[in-house]
Protein backbone atom coordinates (compact mmCIF):
# COMPACT_ATOMS: atom_id res chain seq x y z
CA UNK A 1 0.00 0.00 0.00
CA UNK A 2 1.39 3.23 -0.44
CA UNK A 3 1.37 5.81 1.88
CA UNK A 4 -1.31 8.51 2.44
CA UNK A 5 -2.31 11.42 4.19
CA UNK A 6 -5.24 11.24 6.14
CA UNK A 7 -8.15 13.36 7.51
CA UNK A 8 -11.48 12.94 9.38
CA UNK A 9 -14.23 15.75 8.76
CA UNK A 10 -17.01 16.62 11.14
CA UNK A 11 -19.35 18.26 8.51
CA UNK A 12 -20.33 18.21 4.64
CA UNK A 13 -18.39 21.58 4.55
CA UNK A 14 -15.13 20.00 5.57
CA UNK A 15 -15.74 17.15 3.65
CA UNK A 16 -15.99 19.32 0.18
CA UNK A 17 -12.98 21.77 1.14
CA UNK A 18 -10.77 18.36 1.43
CA UNK A 19 -12.49 16.91 -1.81
CA UNK A 20 -11.64 20.38 -3.27
CA UNK A 21 -8.19 20.17 -2.72
CA UNK A 22 -8.24 16.38 -3.96
CA UNK A 23 -8.87 14.28 -1.07
CA UNK A 24 -10.87 10.78 -1.82
CA UNK A 25 -13.54 10.02 0.12
CA UNK A 26 -13.67 7.12 2.70
CA UNK A 27 -16.61 5.59 4.12
CA UNK A 28 -17.25 2.05 4.95
CA UNK A 29 -13.55 1.61 3.29
CA UNK A 30 -14.74 -2.34 1.97
CA UNK A 31 -13.50 -2.05 -1.75
CA UNK A 32 -11.07 1.23 -1.53
CA UNK A 33 -8.55 -0.43 1.62
CA UNK A 34 -8.58 -4.00 -0.19
CA UNK A 35 -7.78 -2.18 -3.82
CA UNK A 36 -5.33 0.31 -2.14
CA UNK A 37 -3.26 -2.76 -0.67
CA UNK A 38 -3.59 -4.20 -4.13
CA UNK A 39 -1.67 -1.19 -5.55
CA UNK A 40 -4.97 -0.51 -7.99
CA UNK A 41 -5.26 2.52 -5.57
CA UNK A 42 -3.35 4.79 -4.79
CA UNK A 43 -5.30 7.71 -3.02
CA UNK A 44 -2.79 10.54 -1.60
CA UNK A 45 -5.29 11.62 0.69
CA UNK A 46 -8.53 9.74 2.44
CA UNK A 47 -10.75 11.92 3.54
CA UNK A 48 -12.74 9.68 6.47
CA UNK A 49 -16.46 10.68 5.94
CA UNK A 50 -18.39 8.31 8.53
CA UNK A 51 -19.40 10.79 11.01
CA UNK A 52 -20.91 13.33 8.48
CA UNK A 53 -24.91 13.18 9.14
CA UNK A 54 -25.53 10.98 6.46
CA UNK A 55 -27.40 8.44 8.21
CA UNK A 56 -30.78 8.42 7.64
CA UNK A 57 -33.65 6.65 6.07
CA UNK A 58 -36.71 8.47 5.75
CA UNK A 59 -40.34 8.28 3.74
CA UNK A 60 -40.63 11.16 1.39
CA UNK A 61 -43.34 13.60 1.37
CA UNK A 62 -44.63 11.83 -1.86
CA UNK A 63 -44.52 8.13 -0.40
CA UNK A 64 -41.14 7.23 -1.85
CA UNK A 65 -37.78 6.33 0.03
CA UNK A 66 -34.70 7.96 0.27
CA UNK A 67 -31.41 6.81 1.81
CA UNK A 68 -28.64 8.23 3.44
CA UNK A 69 -25.34 7.74 1.64
CA UNK A 70 -23.70 6.35 4.78
CA UNK A 71 -26.33 3.94 6.31
CA UNK A 72 -25.07 0.68 6.00
CA UNK A 73 -26.10 -2.39 3.91
CA UNK A 74 -26.88 -4.31 6.81
CA UNK A 75 -28.70 -1.19 8.42
CA UNK A 76 -30.68 -0.32 5.30
CA UNK A 77 -31.55 -4.26 4.53
CA UNK A 78 -33.12 -4.29 8.21
CA UNK A 79 -34.76 -1.01 8.15
CA UNK A 80 -38.53 -2.12 8.71
CA UNK A 81 -39.36 0.73 5.84
CA UNK A 82 -37.20 -0.77 3.57
CA UNK A 83 -38.51 -4.11 4.37
CA UNK A 84 -42.32 -3.45 3.87
CA UNK A 85 -41.87 -0.34 1.07
CA UNK A 86 -39.18 -1.91 -1.21
CA UNK A 87 -38.15 -5.74 -0.43
CA UNK A 88 -36.34 -5.78 -3.89
CA UNK A 89 -33.83 -3.29 -2.10
CA UNK A 90 -33.85 -5.69 1.19
CA UNK A 91 -33.05 -8.46 -0.76
CA UNK A 92 -30.26 -7.30 -3.05
CA UNK A 93 -28.53 -6.12 -0.11
CA UNK A 94 -28.52 -9.39 2.48
CA UNK A 95 -27.56 -11.52 -1.03
CA UNK A 96 -24.43 -8.98 -1.42
CA UNK A 97 -20.91 -9.80 0.34
CA UNK A 98 -21.18 -11.18 4.02
CA UNK A 99 -22.83 -9.88 6.95
CA UNK A 100 -19.39 -8.65 8.52
CA UNK A 101 -18.53 -6.75 5.14
CA UNK A 102 -22.43 -5.60 5.16
CA UNK A 103 -21.86 -4.15 8.54
CA UNK A 104 -19.01 -2.03 7.34
CA UNK A 105 -19.89 -0.84 3.66
CA UNK A 106 -22.35 1.59 2.93
CA UNK A 107 -25.00 2.68 -0.13
CA UNK A 108 -23.23 5.29 -0.84
CA UNK A 109 -19.76 3.18 -1.20
CA UNK A 110 -21.92 0.68 -2.71
CA UNK A 111 -22.84 2.34 -5.81
CA UNK A 112 -19.23 3.61 -6.22
CA UNK A 113 -17.63 -0.20 -5.85
CA UNK A 114 -15.03 -0.52 -8.36
CA UNK A 115 -15.52 -4.06 -10.88
CA UNK A 116 -13.71 -7.63 -9.96
CA UNK A 117 -12.61 -8.14 -13.19
CA UNK A 118 -9.39 -9.74 -12.14
CA UNK A 119 -7.50 -7.85 -14.96
CA UNK A 120 -8.51 -4.78 -13.36
CA UNK A 121 -7.14 -5.77 -9.77
CA UNK A 122 -4.16 -7.14 -10.98
CA UNK A 123 -1.47 -4.17 -11.99
CA UNK A 124 0.79 -6.19 -14.19
CA UNK A 125 -2.67 -7.08 -16.55
CA UNK A 126 -3.67 -4.71 -19.44
CA UNK A 127 -6.84 -2.67 -18.47
CA UNK A 128 -7.97 0.30 -19.91
CA UNK A 129 -9.70 1.36 -16.82
CA UNK A 130 -7.16 1.30 -14.39
CA UNK A 131 -4.73 2.36 -17.01
CA UNK A 132 -6.12 4.54 -19.79
CA UNK A 133 -4.39 3.07 -23.13
CA UNK A 134 -3.02 0.10 -21.98
CA UNK A 135 -5.48 -2.39 -23.48
CA UNK A 136 -8.02 -4.65 -21.75
CA UNK A 137 -6.32 -8.46 -20.68
CA UNK A 138 -10.31 -9.85 -20.67
CA UNK A 139 -11.03 -9.47 -23.95
CA UNK A 140 -8.51 -12.24 -25.04
CA UNK A 141 -8.17 -13.63 -21.20
CA UNK A 142 -10.49 -15.53 -19.35
CA UNK A 143 -13.77 -13.73 -19.44
CA UNK A 144 -16.09 -16.15 -18.13
CA UNK A 145 -17.38 -13.79 -15.17
CA UNK A 146 -17.36 -10.60 -17.67
CA UNK A 147 -20.19 -8.63 -19.32
CA UNK A 148 -22.43 -9.32 -22.54
CA UNK A 149 -24.75 -6.27 -22.46
CA UNK A 150 -22.68 -2.60 -22.65
CA UNK A 151 -19.37 -3.90 -23.58
CA UNK A 152 -17.01 -1.64 -25.68
CA UNK A 153 -13.76 -2.34 -27.67
CA UNK A 154 -11.97 -1.36 -24.46
CA UNK A 155 -13.66 -2.53 -21.67
CA UNK A 156 -16.10 -5.92 -20.75
CA UNK A 157 -15.79 -5.43 -17.11
CA UNK A 158 -18.77 -5.89 -14.67
CA UNK A 159 -20.36 -3.84 -12.29
CA UNK A 160 -20.77 -5.70 -9.07
CA UNK A 161 -23.22 -4.52 -7.17
CA UNK A 162 -26.83 -6.03 -6.57
CA UNK A 163 -28.33 -3.23 -4.87
CA UNK A 164 -27.76 -0.60 -7.88
CA UNK A 165 -29.39 -3.52 -10.26
CA UNK A 166 -32.58 -2.82 -7.16
CA UNK A 167 -31.67 1.08 -7.80
CA UNK A 168 -31.59 0.80 -11.79
CA UNK A 169 -34.95 -0.82 -11.33
CA UNK A 170 -36.87 1.29 -9.29
CA UNK A 171 -35.72 4.37 -10.97
CA UNK A 172 -33.73 5.93 -8.07
CA UNK A 173 -31.96 8.93 -8.21
CA UNK A 174 -28.71 9.72 -6.65
CA UNK A 175 -28.27 13.40 -4.55
CA UNK A 176 -25.17 15.10 -4.87
CA UNK A 177 -23.46 17.83 -3.05
CA UNK A 178 -20.28 19.57 -4.44
CA UNK A 179 -18.55 23.14 -4.59
CA UNK A 180 -21.37 24.37 -6.61
CA UNK A 181 -24.40 23.15 -4.58
CA UNK A 182 -26.55 20.57 -4.71
CA UNK A 183 -28.04 18.73 -7.45
CA UNK A 184 -29.51 15.19 -8.32
CA UNK A 185 -29.05 12.51 -11.09
CA UNK A 186 -30.96 9.81 -12.11
CA UNK A 187 -29.25 6.80 -11.03
CA UNK A 188 -29.59 5.36 -14.91
CA UNK A 189 -27.15 8.29 -15.86
CA UNK A 190 -25.30 8.34 -12.56
CA UNK A 191 -22.94 5.00 -13.79
CA UNK A 192 -21.53 5.63 -16.74
CA UNK A 193 -20.87 2.74 -19.33
CA UNK A 194 -16.77 1.99 -20.63
CA UNK A 195 -17.33 3.66 -24.31
CA UNK A 196 -14.12 4.52 -24.81
CA UNK A 197 -13.58 5.98 -21.53
CA UNK A 198 -13.78 2.82 -19.33
CA UNK A 199 -11.94 5.03 -16.69
CA UNK A 200 -14.62 7.11 -15.89
CA UNK A 201 -17.66 5.48 -14.15
CA UNK A 202 -19.62 7.91 -12.78
CA UNK A 203 -20.61 11.34 -13.64
CA UNK A 204 -19.69 12.99 -10.25
CA UNK A 205 -17.51 15.93 -10.57
CA UNK A 206 -14.08 16.60 -8.20
CA UNK A 207 -15.02 16.80 -5.04
CA UNK A 208 -18.68 15.66 -5.20
CA UNK A 209 -20.33 13.55 -2.49
CA UNK A 210 -23.37 11.67 -2.76
CA UNK A 211 -25.69 12.27 -0.04
CA UNK A 212 -28.24 10.13 -0.51
CA UNK A 213 -29.87 7.46 -3.22
CA UNK A 214 -34.17 8.24 -3.09
CA UNK A 215 -36.37 5.81 -4.50
CA UNK A 216 -39.81 7.51 -5.93
CA UNK A 217 -42.97 6.39 -5.11
CA UNK A 218 -44.02 4.01 -7.22
CA UNK A 219 -48.02 2.57 -7.39
CA UNK A 220 -48.79 0.57 -4.32
CA UNK A 221 -48.95 -2.54 -3.95
CA UNK A 222 -45.84 -2.91 -5.48
CA UNK A 223 -44.37 -6.70 -5.64
CA UNK A 224 -40.71 -6.91 -5.57
CA UNK A 225 -37.70 -9.43 -5.24
CA UNK A 226 -34.23 -9.57 -5.95
CA UNK A 227 -32.80 -13.11 -7.89
CA UNK A 228 -29.13 -14.15 -8.05
CA UNK A 229 -27.69 -17.06 -9.71
CA UNK A 230 -23.63 -17.73 -8.86
CA UNK A 231 -20.81 -19.95 -8.68
CA UNK A 232 -21.57 -20.67 -4.89
CA UNK A 233 -24.42 -20.20 -2.68
CA UNK A 234 -23.29 -17.34 -0.30
CA UNK A 235 -20.30 -14.64 -0.14
CA UNK A 236 -20.02 -14.53 -4.05
CA UNK A 237 -20.62 -12.16 -7.17
CA UNK A 238 -23.85 -12.55 -9.19
CA UNK A 239 -23.29 -14.64 -13.11
CA UNK A 240 -26.80 -13.15 -13.41
CA UNK A 241 -29.28 -11.27 -11.09
CA UNK A 242 -32.81 -10.11 -11.62
CA UNK A 243 -34.66 -7.39 -9.62
CA UNK A 244 -38.47 -7.27 -10.67
CA UNK A 245 -41.00 -4.89 -9.33
CA UNK A 246 -44.51 -5.51 -10.37
CA UNK A 247 -47.70 -3.71 -9.71
CA UNK A 248 -50.86 -5.50 -10.82
CA UNK A 249 -54.69 -3.76 -11.04
CA UNK A 250 -57.75 -6.23 -11.43
CA UNK A 251 -55.54 -8.75 -12.40
CA UNK A 252 -53.52 -6.61 -15.13
CA UNK A 253 -49.86 -5.38 -15.31
CA UNK A 254 -49.81 -1.52 -14.92
CA UNK A 255 -46.23 -1.28 -13.75
CA UNK A 256 -43.37 -3.41 -14.24
CA UNK A 257 -39.67 -2.89 -13.55
CA UNK A 258 -37.07 -5.11 -14.47
CA UNK A 259 -33.15 -5.03 -14.22
CA UNK A 260 -30.49 -7.23 -14.46
CA UNK A 261 -26.93 -7.55 -12.87
CA UNK A 262 -23.80 -9.51 -13.37
CA UNK A 263 -24.78 -9.22 -17.05
CA UNK A 264 -23.94 -5.43 -17.53
CA UNK A 265 -20.77 -3.36 -17.51
CA UNK A 266 -23.41 -1.10 -15.36
CA UNK A 267 -27.02 -2.08 -14.23
CA UNK A 268 -29.17 -3.45 -16.75
CA UNK A 269 -32.63 -2.24 -16.93
CA UNK A 270 -34.59 -4.37 -19.15
CA UNK A 271 -37.38 -2.21 -21.12
CA UNK A 272 -38.30 -4.73 -23.55
CA UNK A 273 -39.04 -6.82 -20.52
CA UNK A 274 -41.10 -4.47 -19.38
CA UNK A 275 -42.93 -3.66 -22.16
CA UNK A 276 -44.26 -7.10 -22.96
CA UNK A 277 -45.43 -7.37 -19.63
CA UNK A 278 -47.91 -4.27 -19.29
CA UNK A 279 -51.42 -4.39 -20.09
CA UNK A 280 -51.08 -8.55 -19.59
CA UNK A 281 -52.55 -10.45 -17.50
CA UNK A 282 -49.47 -13.06 -15.61
CA UNK A 283 -49.33 -16.50 -16.84
CA UNK A 284 -46.34 -18.64 -17.18
CA UNK A 285 -46.25 -18.32 -21.16
CA UNK A 286 -46.05 -14.76 -21.10
CA UNK A 287 -43.32 -14.82 -18.14
CA UNK A 288 -41.20 -16.64 -20.96
CA UNK A 289 -42.39 -14.52 -23.81
CA UNK A 290 -41.07 -11.42 -21.89
CA UNK A 291 -37.71 -13.14 -20.72
CA UNK A 292 -37.14 -14.29 -24.14
CA UNK A 293 -36.54 -9.84 -24.78
CA UNK A 294 -33.70 -9.86 -22.00
CA UNK A 295 -30.81 -10.29 -23.94
CA UNK A 296 -31.67 -9.71 -27.18
CA UNK A 297 -28.55 -6.77 -26.98
CA UNK A 298 -26.08 -9.00 -25.74
CA UNK A 299 -22.38 -9.70 -26.82
CA UNK A 300 -20.57 -12.23 -25.82
CA UNK A 301 -16.91 -13.24 -25.09
CA UNK A 302 -15.07 -16.63 -25.94
CA UNK A 303 -16.32 -18.07 -21.95
CA UNK A 304 -19.24 -16.38 -21.68
CA UNK A 305 -22.16 -17.31 -24.02
CA UNK A 306 -23.99 -19.14 -21.86
CA UNK A 307 -24.42 -16.05 -19.33
CA UNK A 308 -27.50 -15.25 -22.50
CA UNK A 309 -29.65 -18.44 -22.05
CA UNK A 310 -28.51 -18.04 -17.77
CA UNK A 311 -30.11 -14.25 -18.26
CA UNK A 312 -33.15 -14.90 -19.67
CA UNK A 313 -34.08 -18.20 -17.22
CA UNK A 314 -33.06 -15.98 -14.17
CA UNK A 315 -35.19 -13.22 -15.59
CA UNK A 316 -38.25 -15.41 -15.97
CA UNK A 317 -37.98 -17.41 -12.47
CA UNK A 318 -38.23 -14.11 -10.93
CA UNK A 319 -41.34 -12.92 -13.11
CA UNK A 320 -42.62 -16.17 -11.71
CA UNK A 321 -41.66 -15.61 -8.19
CA UNK A 322 -42.76 -11.94 -8.07
CA UNK A 323 -45.69 -12.29 -10.25
CA UNK A 324 -46.93 -16.01 -9.23
CA UNK A 325 -48.49 -18.16 -11.46
CA UNK A 326 -52.11 -18.19 -11.67
CA UNK B 1 8.90 8.28 -6.74
CA UNK B 2 6.90 8.47 -3.42
CA UNK B 3 8.38 7.28 0.22
CA UNK B 4 7.27 4.29 0.71
CA UNK B 5 6.57 3.03 -2.15
CA UNK B 6 5.72 -0.53 -2.76
CA UNK B 7 8.28 -3.07 -4.15
CA UNK B 8 10.87 -0.70 -3.89
CA UNK B 9 13.77 -0.54 -1.84
CA UNK B 10 13.17 1.36 1.49
CA UNK B 11 8.99 0.52 0.85
CA UNK B 12 8.87 -0.20 4.61
CA UNK B 13 9.96 3.01 5.73
CA UNK B 14 7.28 4.71 7.60
CA UNK B 15 4.78 6.85 6.04
CA UNK B 16 2.77 9.39 7.35
CA UNK B 17 0.98 7.97 10.94
CA UNK B 18 -1.30 9.37 13.55
CA UNK B 19 -1.98 8.34 17.24
CA UNK B 20 -4.99 6.87 17.99
CA UNK B 21 -6.93 5.87 21.32
CA UNK B 22 -8.51 2.91 21.28
CA UNK B 23 -10.12 0.25 23.69
CA UNK B 24 -8.96 -3.71 22.97
CA UNK B 25 -10.88 -6.25 25.40
CA UNK B 26 -11.37 -3.44 28.09
CA UNK B 27 -8.35 -1.88 28.26
CA UNK B 28 -7.34 1.46 26.75
CA UNK B 29 -4.97 1.88 23.93
CA UNK B 30 -3.25 4.92 22.81
CA UNK B 31 -0.54 4.39 19.49
CA UNK B 32 0.87 5.66 16.89
CA UNK B 33 0.06 4.20 14.04
CA UNK B 34 1.15 4.35 9.88
CA UNK B 35 -1.80 5.67 8.19
CA UNK B 36 -1.66 1.91 6.20
CA UNK B 37 -1.99 0.09 9.13
CA UNK B 38 -4.98 -2.32 9.38
CA UNK B 39 -6.64 -2.79 12.46
CA UNK B 40 -5.92 -6.92 12.20
CA UNK B 41 -1.83 -5.62 12.03
CA UNK B 42 -2.47 -3.45 14.91
CA UNK B 43 -3.59 -6.59 16.97
CA UNK B 44 -0.93 -8.98 15.96
CA UNK B 45 2.45 -7.13 15.35
CA UNK B 46 1.65 -4.47 17.32
CA UNK B 47 -0.56 -5.72 20.85
CA UNK B 48 0.58 -9.09 20.50
CA UNK B 49 -2.91 -10.27 20.40
CA UNK B 50 -2.32 -13.23 17.89
CA UNK B 51 -5.79 -15.29 18.42
CA UNK B 52 -7.15 -12.87 15.01
CA UNK B 53 -5.61 -14.13 11.83
CA UNK B 54 -4.66 -12.87 8.75
CA UNK B 55 -6.21 -15.55 6.20
CA UNK B 56 -6.43 -13.72 3.02
CA UNK B 57 -5.93 -10.14 3.62
CA UNK B 58 -8.74 -8.46 1.05
CA UNK B 59 -12.22 -9.30 2.92
CA UNK B 60 -12.67 -12.91 1.08
CA UNK B 61 -12.30 -15.10 4.26
CA UNK B 62 -13.28 -13.96 7.47
CA UNK B 63 -10.69 -15.42 9.57
CA UNK B 64 -9.60 -11.64 10.85
CA UNK B 65 -13.25 -11.26 12.52
CA UNK B 66 -13.65 -8.85 15.48
CA UNK B 67 -15.74 -7.03 17.05
CA UNK B 68 -16.15 -3.18 16.42
CA UNK B 69 -18.31 -1.23 19.03
CA UNK B 70 -20.74 -4.68 19.17
CA UNK B 71 -20.58 -5.44 15.40
CA UNK B 72 -18.09 -7.83 13.52
CA UNK B 73 -16.15 -6.72 10.89
CA UNK B 74 -13.06 -7.47 9.12
CA UNK B 75 -10.28 -6.37 10.78
CA UNK B 76 -8.07 -6.25 7.83
CA UNK B 77 -10.23 -3.74 5.47
CA UNK B 78 -10.47 -1.23 8.61
CA UNK B 79 -7.93 1.09 8.91
CA UNK B 80 -6.63 1.66 13.01
CA UNK B 81 -6.35 5.27 12.09
CA UNK B 82 -10.19 5.50 11.74
CA UNK B 83 -11.00 4.13 15.13
CA UNK B 84 -10.46 6.94 17.35
CA UNK B 85 -13.07 6.06 20.94
CA UNK B 86 -13.70 2.47 18.84
CA UNK B 87 -14.01 -0.66 21.36
CA UNK B 88 -13.11 -3.83 19.92
CA UNK B 89 -13.23 -7.24 21.29
CA UNK B 90 -11.00 -9.90 20.01
CA UNK B 91 -11.02 -13.47 20.55
CA UNK B 92 -8.77 -13.03 23.71
CA UNK B 93 -11.43 -11.01 25.55
CA UNK B 94 -14.21 -13.49 25.33
CA UNK B 95 -12.64 -15.77 28.17
CA UNK B 96 -13.94 -14.61 31.69
CA UNK B 97 -11.32 -13.58 33.99
CA UNK B 98 -11.68 -17.18 35.72
CA UNK B 99 -10.78 -18.18 32.45
CA UNK B 100 -14.69 -20.04 32.07
CA UNK B 101 -14.34 -20.18 28.47
CA UNK B 102 -17.42 -18.20 26.03
CA UNK B 103 -20.34 -20.90 25.64
CA UNK B 104 -19.66 -20.58 21.91
CA UNK B 105 -15.85 -21.37 22.54
CA UNK B 106 -16.92 -24.19 24.40
CA UNK B 107 -19.75 -25.45 22.02
CA UNK B 108 -17.12 -25.46 19.04
CA UNK B 109 -14.99 -28.12 21.68
CA UNK B 110 -18.33 -29.31 22.25
CA UNK B 111 -19.05 -30.17 18.21
CA UNK B 112 -15.82 -31.04 17.40
CA UNK B 113 -16.15 -27.48 15.11
CA UNK B 114 -12.27 -27.42 14.04
CA UNK B 115 -9.67 -29.05 12.61
CA UNK B 116 -7.07 -27.46 11.79
CA UNK B 117 -8.07 -24.02 13.96
CA UNK B 118 -6.70 -21.55 11.33
CA UNK B 119 -10.32 -19.89 11.26
CA UNK B 120 -11.68 -20.61 14.42
CA UNK B 121 -11.46 -17.40 16.08
CA UNK B 122 -13.00 -15.67 13.30
CA UNK B 123 -15.80 -18.24 13.14
CA UNK B 124 -16.50 -17.68 17.19
CA UNK B 125 -16.35 -13.64 16.68
CA UNK B 126 -18.68 -13.97 13.65
CA UNK B 127 -20.43 -16.32 15.54
CA UNK B 128 -21.08 -14.55 18.37
CA UNK B 129 -22.73 -11.49 16.01
CA UNK B 130 -24.83 -13.74 14.58
CA UNK B 131 -26.20 -14.88 17.73
CA UNK B 132 -26.48 -11.33 18.23
CA UNK B 133 -28.07 -10.00 15.43
CA UNK B 134 -31.05 -12.89 15.93
CA UNK B 135 -30.10 -14.55 12.32
CA UNK B 136 -30.55 -18.35 13.85
CA UNK B 137 -33.51 -19.45 13.19
CA UNK B 138 -32.23 -22.23 11.54
CA UNK B 139 -29.77 -24.28 10.40
CA UNK B 140 -30.19 -22.63 6.59
CA UNK B 141 -30.51 -19.31 8.34
CA UNK B 142 -27.10 -20.00 10.15
CA UNK B 143 -25.39 -21.03 7.00
CA UNK B 144 -25.98 -17.77 5.26
CA UNK B 145 -25.11 -15.20 7.83
CA UNK B 146 -22.15 -17.28 8.47
CA UNK B 147 -21.33 -17.42 4.55
CA UNK B 148 -18.44 -14.63 6.02
CA UNK B 149 -16.09 -17.56 7.06
CA UNK B 150 -14.60 -19.61 4.96
CA UNK B 151 -13.42 -23.23 6.38
CA UNK B 152 -10.97 -24.99 4.54
CA UNK B 153 -11.64 -28.17 6.87
CA UNK B 154 -15.14 -28.25 5.88
CA UNK B 155 -16.04 -28.17 9.54
CA UNK B 156 -19.27 -26.48 8.39
CA UNK B 157 -21.80 -28.67 9.53
CA UNK B 158 -20.21 -28.86 13.19
CA UNK B 159 -19.76 -25.28 12.89
CA UNK B 160 -23.60 -24.75 12.74
CA UNK B 161 -24.12 -27.27 15.68
CA UNK B 162 -22.38 -24.93 17.98
CA UNK B 163 -24.10 -21.68 17.14
CA UNK B 164 -27.43 -23.29 17.34
CA UNK B 165 -26.24 -24.81 20.84
CA UNK B 166 -25.38 -21.67 21.69
CA UNK B 167 -27.97 -19.33 20.45
CA UNK B 168 -30.71 -22.29 21.99
CA UNK B 169 -28.84 -21.41 25.50
CA UNK B 170 -29.99 -17.88 25.56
Amino acid sequence: MYPFSFTKVSDTQGALAAGRRGGRYIAGGTTLVDLMRETVERPETLVDISALPLREVTVTERGGLRIGALVRMAEAAAHPKVRALYPVISQALELSASAQLRNMATIGGNIMQRTRCTYFRDVTAACNKREPGSGCAALQGFNRTHAILGTSDQCVATHPSDVAVAFAALEARVHLLGPDGARSVAFADFLLRPGSTPNREQALRQGELITSVEIPAHPRPLKSGYLKVRDRQSYEFALTSAAVALHLRGGVIHEAKVAAGGVGTVPWRLPEVERHLIGERPSPALWTQAAQQAAHEARPLEHNRFKIELLQRTVERQLRIVGGTP
Amino acid sequence: MRVGEPGRLGCTRAGPASRVALKVNGVLESIEVDHRTSLLDLLRERLDLTGTKKGCDAGACGACTVLVNGDRVNACLTLAVRLQDAEITTVEGLATADDDLHPLQQAFIDHDAFQCGFCTPGQIMSGIGCIEEGHTGSAEEIREWMSGNICRCGCYVNIVRAVEQTAHAR
